[in-house]
């Protein structure tokens, strides 16, 4: 459990840091053969959803996943 | 497992019996062009829980606590594009899905364990969106639909995007709304008995609803079966998201949602037991708000590796915090086929109304012993693969496949597995 805490901590601190570090450099259209790729999108793919709903109904959180934040079913 | 095979195989034939009339043209050269059939998406997911403290029971443990579950959804969505004057693409969305589950939960709605183990959804959804890619600009209005035994939702969205001036950051904002009605289907313990033929004096009954009824001497109660009276539940949304380019390899965003809910927040069926032993419906406020914001990072390492991050921090005023943290990882074996393992790792903080199994006091204003809404972790993980061929997949129509498995554990001993594909014809 304790280490779970900072792994998750540790994670949270990579993302911070490399938001922060990574400066923005001005990206052409053609220089996005990677970005566009459709592994990179930023959002869920449609064969999660199951697992979202999922994750909905068994957890009392949800929402900032383009997901549900709830109704539209059973669930809260 | 039989019926998931014979179900998906019949789709794809009748899929690619649809796109085999003609052969795709040639679309890289700009022409406005009515609504055509572009893509046809099937998604068929197997869920199998087994876990114990059922809300219906009350959170107790034993065979009155058991919660298994098992969920086979299917779902099709037929997406239509087309192009007017001004270079604008009008995408039309049109979904349907079913879903059939068994919960041995559900039994213990009778006090006898002989209700029904088993029911159906029906969600059907309609989307249309609009995209100017020279102005950067997209809108789109959606409606939604879904009907299941003790529950039925209609449900509204729109939305709006645009995109900074050197197309490598996008801000999007969406507004939903549900409109909901729960049945109040209470475990029978508490249902009255319907009067058939009244032998006695006026007799006044009360609903769950609130209203009363006056039965005469030698009348019969108007209500039946059929005739439970349902309680609305109403959520309103509005998502924020703004993404942004970082350099070749790397972008991110972030989302932050704002979501308000009133009405009947519970579910009818959920009991609770008190420490003196006497049991009662579960009763939750009638309003919640829920503030969940997520970010993404997706960095491309190299050729064959891209690493997808995710972070949420959620709050509401019942008292649940949250954190949820991912990592994908899509490895590129080929330029059309990638193997895609993840883990997944969740913590929430108990609801302020939450107790186990005969720890509410009857003082308590509030209660549930709904095990969402303890305090918990979750591990997911497993792995996905994704084969999407130039030439496509048996037939040129056949696009893409992609198949995902996931394993979920709570610490409230919860374990489910779900197994999800993902066909796509184009």
């Amino acid at each position: 459990m304790r280490m779970q805490k900072w792994i998750l901590r540790l994670s949270l601190a990579a993302v911070a840091l490399s938001t922060t570090v990574v400066s923005c450099q001005p990206v052409k259209e053609y220089q996005k053969n990677r970005l566009n790729d459709s592994e990179m999108t930023l959002s869920n793919r449609k064969v999660e959803k199951e697992e979202m709903n999922m994750e909905s109904y068994r957890e009392g959180s949800s929402g900032a996943n383009g997901g549900k934040t709830g109704g539209g079913c059973g669930c809260n | 497992m039989k019926r998931v095979c014979l179900t998906v195989t019949g789709m794809c034939l009748i899929v690619l019996h649809a796109f085999s009339q003609g052969s795709p043209k040639d679309t890289s050269t700009y022409k406005p062009r009515a609504l055509k059939l572009d893509e046809v998406e099937i998604v068929s997911s197997y869920y199998d829980q087994t876990a114990n403290k059922s809300a219906v029971s009350g959170g107790q443990t034993g065979p009155m606590g058991n919660a298994n579950v098992t969920d086979l959804s299917n779902g099709v969505e037929l997406t239509f594009v087309g192009w007017d004057k001004h270079q604008g693409k009008n995408t039309l969305t049109a979904g349907l899905g079913y879903d059939a589950h068994t919960a041995a939960s559900q039994a213990w709605v009778s006090k006898t364990g002989a209700s029904k183990k088993s029911g159906t959804r029906i969600y059907p959804s309609l989307n249309w969106a609009h995209e100017n890619a020279l102005k950067g600009t997209g809108y789109e209005l959606g409606a939604y639909y879904s009907t299941e035994y003790n529950y039925r939702s209609i449900g509204f969205d729109a939305g709006i995007s645009q995109k900074t001036r050197d197309k490598n950051g996008e801000f999007s904002a969406k507004l939903t709304t549900y409109f909901d009605e729960v049945k109040l289907i209470y475990p029978s313990e508490f249902v009255k008995g319907l009067i058939t033929n009244n032998t006695d004096s006026t007799i006044y009954i009360t609903g769950f609803n609130g209203q009363t009824e006056a039965i005469p001497p030698g009348a019969t109660s108007k209500r039946d079966k059929k005739d439970v009276p349902s309680s609305p539940r109403d959520t309103y949304s509005a998502a924020f998201s703004y993404s942004q380019v970082f350099n070749p390899r790397l972008q991110g965003s972030v989302e932050l949602d704002l979501v308000e809910q009133t009405g009947y927040l519970g579910l009818p069926f959920h009991r609770v037991y008190f420490t003196n032993g006497q049991d009662t419906i579960e009763k939750l406020p009638s309003q919640r708000f829920k503030l969940p914001i997520g970010f993404r990072l997706n960095y491309f390492l190299g050729d064959d590796v891209i690493l997808k991050a995710y972070y949420r921090f959620y709050i509401d005023d019942w008292g649940v915090r949250s954190h949820t943290a991912s990592l994908e990882v899509p490895i590129k074996i080929s330029s059309f086929f990638s193997v895609s393992p993840f883990y997944r790792y969740y913590i929430q903080t108990a609801a302020n109304y939450f107790a186990p199994f005969e720890k509410h006091l009857t003082t308590d204003t509030y209660y549930t012993s709904n095990y969402a809404l303890s305090a918990f972790s979750a591990n997911l993980f497993g792995a996905g693969i994704r084969l999407a061929p130039p030439k496509g997949i048996l037939d040129k129509h056949f696009n893409s496949l992609e198949l995902r498995y996931a394993h979920y554990t709570e610490t409230t001993d919860l374990v489910s597995n779900v197994i999800s594909l993902d066909l796509k014809f184009r």
